[in-house]
């Protein structure tokens, strides 16, 4: 494995568009190769809410977009919505 | 019938009797022969066949009719195997394409004939999930849900599926081979009061239909809801039919015809 800075990543599902509000579903994806994250791995989020992740020193780099629902499909349900994308770099030892 | 709107399945633990589920080992083991599409169910399966007499217990058979009806036809079966130690899971996913049918939906059974313990890997559902308007894997980034379902059942379990849930195999851990087979059913009739609807007017049944789910951001959740009452008139053929006026009042829109004349 090729040695140097590696990134995991988390990515917490948020109840609202607030960064504080409660996490309601996650993943984790670990660029050390440490651990293998999968789906079905776990009942209980690693955080309660997105600021906790922070707190703990993971770094937000992405949030989903508000984009406004399409004309007609105002109550369709589909992917969920309140996405944020957190990031820790590990460097070898 | 109101919880399965709600929640997307219909779960029924230790219904296959022990020796059924000792039989089907090897009959899984060996391989159920392939159907072709849309073959009726009672003509699907063989007299005296492993997958007949499943279909044809009566806890099985009598939920199939109420949710397909009486004559449902094979959509397709198959014989699912995790590996022990196998690595992986499979990511979450709804079965087929992305399916919206509002007023039919297909049912997928799925049979286990060993006890699943939690580190056999058993299949990862999620309540509340069907209505989703998502395509097969695209939901394969979602790793965990709050509220999800990961199996563990005695031997003999069914549970009954809504096509559109999510859902995914876990990670077998275990030293264990872990079986399951599968049949996904189409109805060919209107699927509207194929079940016992003596207590149609019991209040249980909003109660039931409103049910929310952790893993729902709470706006969503609301829209679930507004779906499924859409879906219970469908089933139920009664347009009246609402939940906290949630229908009702996105659909009034006063005309001029409707203004009484005032002298």
């Amino acid at each position: 494995m090729k040695q140097g800075t590696k990134q995991q990543v988390l990515v917490l599902y948020l109840a609202t568009s607030a960064l504080d509000a409660d996490v309601v579903g996650w993943s984790v994806y670990d660029g050390t190769g440490a651990s293998r994250p999968t789906t079905g791995d776990s009942d209980e989020p690693p955080y309660k809410t997105g600021v906790a992740a922070l707190e703990d020193g993971w770094r937000l780099f992405q949030a989903s977009q508000l984009i406004p629902p399409y004309p007609g499909h105002e109550h369709d349900t589909s992917f969920l919505k309140h996405e944020f994308f957190f990031e820790k770099l590990r460097r070898d030892s | 019938m109101a919880r399965f709107v709600a929640h997307g399945y219909l779960r029924m633990d230790a219904v296959v009797p022990p020796e059924m589920n000792e039989r089907a080992m090897d009959v899984l083991a060996a391989g159920i022969p392939s159907v072709p599409y849309g073959t009726p169910l009672e003509e699907a399966y063989p007299q005296g066949s492993f997958a007949h007499e499943l279909v044809s217990l009566p806890a099985v058979a009598g939920a199939l009719e109420s949710l397909v009806g009486a004559a449902p036809t094979v959509d397709h079966h198959f014989v699912h195997i995790r590996e022990p130690h196998e690595g992986s899971a499979q990511p979450l996913h709804g079965d087929a394409i992305i399916d919206v049918r509002p007023d039919a939906f297909d049912v997928q059974l799925m049979y286990y004939p060993q006890e699943v313990t939690a580190d056999m890997g058993g299949t990862l559902s999620v309540p509340g999930s069907h209505l989703r308007r998502t395509n097969e894997t695209d939901t394969g980034r979602y790793q965990n849900l709050r509220g999800q379902t990961r199996l563990t059942c005695p031997a003999g379990t069914v549970v009954i599926l809504h096509h559109g849930i999510w859902h995914g195999g876990r990670r077998n851990d275990s030293d264990i081979q872990r079986y399951m087979f599968k049949i996904r059913l189409n109805p060919t009739v209107p699927q509207v009061r194929l079940w016992n609807t003596d207590d149609l007017a019991d209040p249980a049944v909003a109660t039931e239909l409103s049910a929310t789910f952790p893993w729902y951001e709470p706006a969503t959740g609301r829209l679930e809801v507004h779906n499924r009452v859409l879906l219970w008139r469908t089933l139920t053929g009664d347009d009246s039919f609402d939940i906290d006026y949630w229908v009702t009042r996105v659909t009034n829109r006063p005309t001029l015809a409707n203004q009484g004349s005032h002298a």
